[in-house]
């Protein structure tokens, strides 16, 4: 079957001869994937910044398909399902799945404990291939993959297995309360949906932070915020101080991660010379623009090994940090409703349909923020099968 | 109250999650006690040991499934293989993980030419993405590592000359 593969850092190819995925567990289930997208924390995968990530791995946790086999104790799903999966892989029964954190999993990962079990995430993640391939293996069918609505765009539907729920819970995390000045640090796919989901919660104001001026453009327009480039703003830590009073914001959202522009400091030694788990410069402005006693949410993914914040600022402030992999099987529900009732349409974000054989090609696209790309969605030959 | 859903009554859904109960300090949404009961929960059934699968060591054993994409192998399994003797919280797990990784890329050109396959490294780059959307930013890239290549060529061969040349003035014995 065709899959991507991955070569080393910055090198992939289409893979024509990777053999199909077997059920390895009565829980399986085998899919045909019908779309999936390159995440913004592929590129962190791509650019060899998550340790463990072995060459010919296929990655991709953010996909849709149709179920072609099941395993002996699968019930809930039957050949012919068409399913989104979450990118989380969850048991459900261990005690971290049964209290909703199914992004925390103790029964999908043996390679580490800080981290569930993730479709195509390196083997630090859990080391399954993932989703952007003709085919897949999905453990714990039963428990994570969620048959999409009738009617339901299956663009929306692929986005509702990691942007959206995690941009949500960015917002949920920040406890926004009606009136609040929230900062959303990151215009990707996730800060977008985030800066939406702000609203839902009530925030009296919302405002993005990036420096990739095309973007800015579509968030202000997409999620009816303010947007502002922080090239042009010097410091955006005392931007923002100025324009809450010289407070700082209440809630703010880290939704960049590891590969965060706009220090130099951070830049080289957290992405050149991985002295620390990528760069933090997105975190280090979340603290310095909340408020004291604020809270500062975060869903940017950062490496395992260690990053340099200022913790005795959060220390002094009295500040509340909350982050997680977002827990997509508790949000589904609620999430499928805002998108089924018209209140949010993730498949705006979407800027490119690319064939899977042309992974390379996309991988470059989105990685150097080629031709406008937001978000893009691969497509593989064996879609409409 | 009113005026608020006034003020952004053109916000599609605004307000609509609002929860003055969400407790954003305690993650557990739907607390009960499990995680008190630990030792008891009925783990699924295990995925049947196929393929070498590292695990951390700070877990009994591996999880109940798990991922066989790349087992370790070669130079870079017997560093993976090493680096798993450390918990995660120590730099001797992750570090030696950064570089097998890094080991195994040079791993992954030697199968491919081993099987026949010269791989095409401008192909796996993106590269005609790249040209057909930024042109003026592969011309840029070219003309760097061409320099740098020519600037590290001179300077090898400059000390090659220079070591030659020191040679010559020495006085033979």
């Amino acid at each position: 079957m065709l899959a991507m593969n991955y070569r080393g850092p910055y090198r992939v190819r289409p893979d024509f001869n990777k053999p199909y995925p077997e059920l390895l567990h009565p829980g399986d289930a085998i899919v045909r994937v019908t779309r999936s997208c390159i995440c913004g924390s592929d590129l962190h995968l791509y650019h060899g910044l998550v340790p463990d990530t072995r060459v010919g791995m296929t990655f991709g946790h953010e996909f849709t398909g149709v179920v072609e086999a099941v395993g002996s104790e699968v019930q809930r799903l039957k050949p012919g399902d068409h399913v989104l999966v979450p990118f989380n892989i969850a048991c459900g029964v261990c005690p971290f799945c049964t209290q909703g954190l199914f992004g925390n999993c103790h029964e999908s990962n043996p390679e580490a404990t800080a981290v569930g079990g993730i479709f195509g995430y390196s083997h630090t993640a859990g080391g399954y291939d993932g989703g952007q391939a003709e085919y897949v293996r999905v453990p714990y069918a039963d428990i994570g993959p969620e048959i999409i609505p009738a009617g339901m765009d299956p663009d929306d539907a692929v986005l509702l297995t990691d942007v959206f729920p995690t941009g949500y819970q960015a917002a949920e995390m920040g406890g926004i309360r009606k009136g609040d000045t929230v900062v959303v640090f990151g215009a990707g796919p996730v800060g977008i949906m985030a800066a939406k989901s702000a609203w839902l919660f009530g925030a009296g104001r919302v405002i993005v932070i990036d420096h990739l001026e095309y973007r800015l453009d579509f968030v202000r327009t997409y999620a009816q915020c303010e947007a502002y480039n922080f090239r042009s703003l010097g410091d955006p830590v005392l931007f923002i101080k100025k324009t809450t009073d010289y407070f700082g914001a209440d809630v703010c959202i880290d939704a960049v991660g590891c590969e965060a522009a706009g220090s130099a400091m951070q830049t080289i030694t957290g992405r050149k010379m991985l002295l620390q788990a990528g760069s933090a410069t997105a975190l280090h402005w979340a603290i310095n623009s909340v408020k004291k006693g604020g809270i500062v949410s975060i869903v940017g993914v950062y490496g395992p090994t260690g990053n340099l914040i200022p913790i005795g600022n959060v220390v002094n402030k009295g500040i509340t940090i909350r982050a997680n992999q977002a827990s997509v099987k508790r949000l589904l529900p609620k999430l499928i409703d805002h998108v089924m009732s018209g209140r949010v349409k993730p498949s705006d974000i979407i800027t490119h349909r690319i064939p899977l054989e042309e992974v390379a090609d996309a991988y470059q696209i989105f990685s150097s923020k080629l031709d406008g790309c937001i978000k893009p969605v691969l497509i593989p030959p064996s879609a409409n099968a | 109250m009113e005026d608020q859903n006034n003020q952004f009554a053109h916000i599609k859904g605004w307000g609509i999650d609002a929860d003055p109960e969400n407790d954003p300090t305690y993650p557990m949404k739907r607390y009960n006690g499990d995680d008190h009961k630990r030792l008891s929960y009925q783990a699924p059934p295990p995925q049947p040991l196929s393929v070498e699968v590292l695990h951390s060591n700070e877990r009994p054993s591996v999880s109940a499934v798990f991922g066989t994409s790349v087992p370790p192998s070669g130079l870079s399994g017997k560093i993976r293989r090493y680096a798993f003797n450390y918990s995660e919280g120590s730099f001797g797990h992750w570090i030696p993980l950064l570089l097998a990784d890094r080991v195994n890329v040079v791993e992954g050109i030697v199968d491919d030419l081993k099987q026949g396959h010269v791989p095409n490294i401008f192909a796996e780059w993106g590269w005609k993405a790249e040209w057909k959307h930024s042109p003026t930013r592969l011309i840029g890239k070219v003309v760097l590592c061409t320099v740098a290549t020519a600037a590290l060529i001179a300077l090898c061969s400059g000390k090659k000359k220079g070591k030659k040349a020191v040679k010559a003035m020495l006085p033979r014995r």
